[in-house]
């Protein structure tokens, strides 16, 4: 077990920032850590990265207790704290080579080569940290959070305020790195977590709410799933009520929303030879399947 | 410990910061001393360097608390703060680099006033008539000096986000070191002992004693014990201001 969390608990003045909570990470998975600000996210990462120490719980980094043996931990351990805090009037090349001998890493000049291209910071490397885009920065950040060559990597939302298409290099980036090693990553953007993670524990007021693999909690909302149609010419309700897999029927602006059960091809088949029987044809039709937004909300909304 | 040492001294240099102190330092003493008509020692008519070593102290104060303020302030308001705390480096490790790192800073910037002592020994008569150990004492006081003056430095750092503010602190807790415990002792003058309990306490009366030329185990005692109390302190109130 890569990551172990039990009971942990944190109380800032009175304040509960996170609430016993428990949940594990495999070795070699990426896990999205979710939850609307102020959640714990980031509350939960600095106990696990031994900056500040939970009020009471436990959790083991590979097996390695956070009181007992945190110096060891901070070694296989790569972390990339919120906002990304570098030291700005430092050089990329200077900070990585600082980050090699705090860890007191053999062969330095080759391993921050080696770093510097897989995060694609050639052209960058001489300059000062300063001087980089918002992009870049993140990159830096996530070099020195792989430079040590850690087990589990601890991403504090990796990916905040970056242009779309900065976002695709980080996530693929993150992708690639998460073949080796275990990774975990908090977020509040939803697509993130389905595009790069292979399970997700969300929080919520310092509560785990969900933490299921993303299949999983897609299979959660199954069942109720929903559909918007419209017919040129409109076929009355009541006619679309006879359809025994329509649930629930309801009219909107452009036309109907069916809530069904079964397969979502096969909804459809019944509703192109419905169309035909009454002399209509299908004008529009949407998926309103749930997403992981929408799961998302509804687990995180209640008080 | 050396890993931050030479990260901290090295940005020392390479902001500026190093290169102004010690040309300040050395431009306003080098000025006082030997153009400024009141205090100038060609004036003065005597081989002595006391009137360098009376302005030093007040220097000092002001400058050490502008290298300083940086150390811990910068790393709160960055937040690199948090990964510093978060890499394989003790407690310990960071804050002895990060306390040496400015006394280093602040000793390179008292080598060049050497050129002072040279001076006036050769301008001596007959050439050397200069109290040579009263020199090298004051020089120790110095050292000393700037030793305490670091450790309130970085103390009043660690308390604060704003690195003028945390300028503005260690100024003024280096002048209640250095001069008001002397004058609240004055104040009870032939009370007894709590006169001399002031008087002890002051930075100046002990930096005194030791410019006489006589390092006194009982001053050395005093300055380290002032050094340990403020990096202890700090040591507290980084590990309060985490959690």
């Amino acid at each position: 077990m890569s990551i172990l969390v039990q009971q942990l608990k944190k109380v800032y003045d009175n304040q509960i920032a996170v609430n016993d909570i428990s949940f594990e990470v495999k070795a070699g998975e990426i896990v999205g850590f979710l939850g609307p600000n102020g959640a714990g996210k980031s509350t939960t990462m600095k106990i696990l990265t031994g900056y500040i120490p939970p009020t009471s719980g436990h959790a083991e980094i590979c097996g390695l207790s956070i009181k007992e043996d945190i110096h060891e931990i901070k070694k296989i351990l790569g972390y990339l704290p919120e906002h990304n805090p570098l030291y700005l009037d430092m050089y990329v090349w200077e900070y990585l080579d600082l980050v090699a001998k705090i860890y007191a890493l053999p062969h330095r000049k080759q391993l921050i080569n080696d770093t510097i291209d897989f995060v694609g910071l050639r052209q960058e490397q001489h300059k000062l940290i300063r001087q980089l885009s918002k992009g870049y920065r993140q990159r830096v950040g996530i070099a020195q959070a792989i430079l040590p060559d850690p087990k589990v990597l601890i991403l504090d939302e990796p990916t905040t305020g970056l242009d779309p298409n900065q976002l695709e290099d980080i996530r693929n980036l993150i992708v690639t790195i998460g073949k080796e090693k275990t990774v975990m990553l908090s977020t509040h953007i939803m697509q993130e977590v389905e595009a790069m993670c292979s399970k997700v524990v969300i929080i919520h007021q310092g509560n785990i709410v969900a933490n299921e693999s993303i299949t999983k909690l897609k299979h959660l909302t199954e069942g109720q799933n929903q559909i918007s149609v419209s017919f040129d010419p409109q076929i009355s309700e009541e006619k679309l009520k006879k359809i025994t897999e329509i649930s629930t029927v309801s009219s909107s602006e452009q036309g109907y929303v069916l809530s069904y059960s079964g397969s979502k091809e096969s909804m459809k088949k019944i509703l192109f030879d419905f169309a035909l029987e009454n002399g209509s044809i299908i004008s529009s039709i949407q998926d309103l399947q749930h997403n992981l937004e929408d799961i998302f909300k509804t687990l995180t909304q209640k008080q | 410990m050396k890993i931050i040492f030479f990260k901290e001294f090295h940005s020392f240099y390479s902001s500026f910061i190093g290169f102004i102190t010690v040309s300040l330092f050395v431009l306003i003493t080098g000025i006082l001393l030997w153009v400024v008509p009141s205090y100038s020692v060609l004036d003065y008519g005597y081989a002595t360097l006391e009137t360098f070593f009376d302005l030093a102290p007040i220097l000092l104060m002001i400058i050490i608390p502008a290298i300083t303020m940086k150390l811990y302030s910068e790393e709160y308001q960055s937040g690199t703060i948090e990964w510093l705390y978060t890499k394989p480096l003790s407690e310990f490790d960071i804050l002895m680099g990060k306390y040496l790192a400015s006394v280093a800073v602040m000793m390179v910037s008292l080598l060049p006033t050497l050129v002072y002592y040279f001076s006036v020994y050769a301008l001596g008569s007959p050439i050397g008539n200069v109290d040579s150990g009263g020199v090298f004492g004051s020089y120790f006081g110095l050292s000393f000096l700037v030793m305490s003056f670091c450790a309130i430095g970085i103390f009043a750092s660690s308390l604060a986000q704003n690195q003028i503010v945390a300028f503005i602190t260690a100024i003024l807790l280096n002048a209640v070191f250095f001069w008001s415990f002397g004058f609240v002792s004055e104040l009870l003058s032939h009370s007894g002992f709590l006169e001399f309990v002031f008087q002890y306490l002051g930075m100046s009366y002990h930096y005194r004693s030791i410019s006489r030329g006589v390092v006194d185990t009982r001053d050395v005692i005093y300055f380290l014990s002032v050094v340990s109390i403020f990096l202890f302190l700090t040591h507290f109130i980084i590990d309060q201001k985490k959690s």
